[in-house]
């Protein structure tokens, strides 16, 4: 029986501290954005009564889809028995628990009220997908957390399987409510399907996962850690399985939207007329976050080039941010069918009048408070893989247990458990 | 069988609000002591009841184009007029983002052009979607049908506006500094039309946008409790054709349209 083992991160301090001090750079601007906004009120942002979330959280949900993501590789080793990913399992733990909470740090520092945090935590309405969240997002971090523990604990260990398979199933609800904040909207045409919700678990696969390998690489660069070519690789085809399902689903949302006549104008308007809105869907999400990633994974030239698998992994986290910005802002944008087989000719208002396009531009304290939330995420991570042992010493392909077949708590062949330094 | 959860919340807060009335009451006029006295039949005392549900009929054939007096009464009975442009922000801007609690709309029919005027403000559904989704219940239904939000716990999150189809709903952008003590307003929450319900509370007939266009001759909009068979609102939605915005949704709305 072989024994993996972890390691703090220990690259030398300048360049860790270097690292730190950006990151803590970012958020402190993210911070003083969310002081100007809670100060000022509003205002101050792109956002109005007609498109009401803006660029926070696009960001916002987008670190929370990515957070239920990247447990997926845990999941991929316990739930699944593919030995291989059993050494990832802490690194994707704490993945999922930083990429979460820098999500739910932007949500709550965009509301009107941020003071009155204790007041959404003390009342309930529970028809709210939006409560039920509160729920999904503070038991899945207490969740993965005993997850953790449970890998990195020999008393925890005989109940690694079944946590595993509870946060596997948690984290399957959580992105599905995620996406159904979306999906229940009956008022918004582009919302509006419950198709959403399964569509927001595909994208998580795919961001966190992305996210998850660019991390995984940069750590073990920065340290000349070994990271395998074959593992590296069955992470890579993972990835461009995940994003050519996200393409998949992306088709047949827009396909079903455009089946009812009611819908024509919407779909034609996201794709074709939407200007600045469809240019981001084909060249962001389509063209550089979808088919260029897709095309570097496969290509015989570029498959195996660590820079090259580096950068598509980039390129799907911007083309993600991208589709979220289309579904999110794009969806708010198109105006409300209130009066179907009318024109709007005036409105106090703008209601249909289809100047969509300029109804909302982003400003720069939405940005950084949305990019302020990144840096509390990828700080808390780097804090976390220099303090505790959640890296691998090695994940050379050679020293990768096998998979098991059957996978349950009594079969594990590997014991997954505390090295000491 | 468990009590409908939304009545005892509204009971509550009705109560509270009563309180709440009789209490900026006695501070801020003398002779209120008499008015305490009597406290316990007086409207503002009386909860919010389910046999009444008020509602509002718009007649949009006599309803005009560029006249704007609903929403100017509107403005200044809910203290909308008191809201200010941040100085260095862009009117275009401001437009979008001031609370605008009913808003004039004119439609083309895009087969016949026939064109329509009418007010559009919340159109307090019996099943109102923005309820459903308010995470703290801020946003909540009373149980004589007004849909408003309880400024003292909404977040600020927004998500009622995604949800509402009307877009009836503001959020206050800006900071406030003025306000009316019947309607008080807050930078960071959201609100919308109350059919006047400081009116309500105080037993009054009518709602400003109503009176204004009365007053102006042109008698389009009738209030009224859509409850009461006798109510002139109810006979008149029975003796002519009238229709809910989008019907499709099945949110039985409080405000209704004629000839649209
Ligand atoms: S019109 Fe909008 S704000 Fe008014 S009750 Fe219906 S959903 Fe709520
Ligand atoms: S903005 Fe206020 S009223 Fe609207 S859903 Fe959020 S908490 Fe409820």
């Amino acid at each position: 029986m072989k024994r993996i083992v972890y390691r703090e991160w220990h690259i030398p301090p300048a360049r860790y501290w270097g690292i730190l001090g950006i990151l803590v750079s970012v958020m402190a601007l993210g911070g003083l954005a969310a002081l100007y906004l809670e100060h000022e009120g509003h205002w101050v942002t792109g956002m109005n009564n007609f498109v009401v979330w803006g660029v926070p959280h696009v960001f916002a949900v987008f670190l929370i889809v990515a957070a239920s993501g990247a447990i997926n590789v845990a999941s991929i080793a316990t739930v699944f028995g593919k030995g291989a990913y059993l050494p990832l399992g802490r690194l994707s733990g704490l993945l999922a628990v930083t990429l979460l909470i820098g999500g739910l740090l932007i949500l709550v520092l965009d509301l009107g009220r941020p003071d009155r945090l204790l007041v959404a935590l003390t009342h309930y309405n529970l028809r709210s997908i939006f409560a039920w969240n509160i729920y999904f997002y503070t038991g899945f971090v207490a969740l993965v957390i005993a997850y953790l523990w449970s890998m990195a604990d020999r008393m925890g260990a005989r109940f690694k399987h079944t946590l595993g398979v509870l946060a596997f199933g948690w984290r399957l609800a959580l992105t599905t409510a995620t996406g159904s904040i979306f999906g229940f909207l009956v008022a918004r045409q582009a919302f509006d399907t419950a198709f959403l919700a399964p569509m927001f678990v595909i994208m998580s696969l795919a961001y966190g996962l992305a996210i998850f390998i660019l991390v995984l690489m940069f750590t073990f660069h920065q340290e000349e850690r070994v990271l395998g070519d074959q593992l590296l690789r069955r992470l890579k085809n993972l990835l461009g399985v995940f994003v050519a399902a996200v393409l998949y689903f992306t088709l047949v949302y827009y396909l079903t939207k455009a089946y009812g006549a009611k819908n024509y104008d919407l779909v034609g308007w996201l794709l074709f007329g939407g200007g600045g809105y469809s240019i981001l869907l084909w060249i962001g999400w389509i063209l550089i976050g979808t088919l260029v990633p897709l095309a570097m994974f496969w290509h015989p030239r570029t498959r195996r080039d660590r820079r090259f698998i580096a950068v598509a992994c980039a390129l799907v986290i911007l083309g993600g941010l991208a589709a979220l910005y289309v579904i999110l802002i794009g969806s708010q944008v198109y105006p409300l069918q209130i009066f179907p087989g009318q024109t709007i000719l005036d409105s106090g208002f703008a209601d249909g009048i289809k100047v969509a396009d300029s109804t909302y531009h982003p400003s720069l304290p939405e940005l950084l408070l949305g990019l302020g939330g990144v840096a509390v995420a990828l700080f808390l991570t780097a804090v976390g893989v220099r303090v505790l042992q959640f890296l691998p010493d090695s994940l050379a392909d050679a020293e990768l247990p096998a998979d098991t077949e059957e996978p349950s708590a009594g079969k594990v062949s590997y014991v997954d458990d505390l090295a000491t330094g | 069988m468990m009590k409908h959860p939304d009545e005892t919340i509204d009971q509550g807060r009705r109560d509270w609000f009563g309180l709440a009335a009789a209490a900026t009451a006695a501070v801020a006029a003398p002779g209120v002591i008499l008015h305490l006295a009597s406290a316990n039949t007086a409207p503002e005392a009386q909860p919010a009841s389910s046999a009444v549900r008020w509602g509002l009929l718009i007649d949009t054939n006599k309803c005009t184009s560029g006249c704007r007096d609903c929403v100017d009464a509107c403005d200044r009975e809910n203290g909308l007029d008191l809201q200010t442009k941040p100085p260095t922000e862009a009117p275009t801007a401001w437009a979008d983002q001031k609370a605008v609690w009913v808003r004039k709309v004119k439609l083309a029919d895009g087969l016949t052009g026939r064109v329509t005027n009418l007010p559009l403000m919340c159109q307090h559904c019996e099943h109102p979607p923005c309820v459903d989704v308010c995470p703290t219940g801020a946003s909540f239904k009373r149980a004589d049908g007004i849909v408003m939000v309880d400024r003292h716990i909404c977040i600020g999150c927004r998500y009622c506006m995604m949800a509402c189809p009307y877009q009836a709903r503001s959020f206050i952008h800006q900071p406030m500094h003025d306000q009316l003590t019947r309607v008080p307003r807050g930078k960071g929450c959201v609100e919308s039309c109350n059919l006047c319900v400081s009116r309500r509370d105080h037993g009054l007939p009518s709602t400003a946008c109503a009176d204004a266009c009365t007053a102006a001759g042109k008698g389009a909009i009738v209030f009224g409790d859509l409850k009461d068979p006798a109510s002139p609102i109810s006979l008149a939605l029975k003796a002519m054709p009238s229709r809910q915005l989008r019907e499709d949704l099945a949110l039985n709305t409080g405000v209704r349209y004629k000839g649209v």
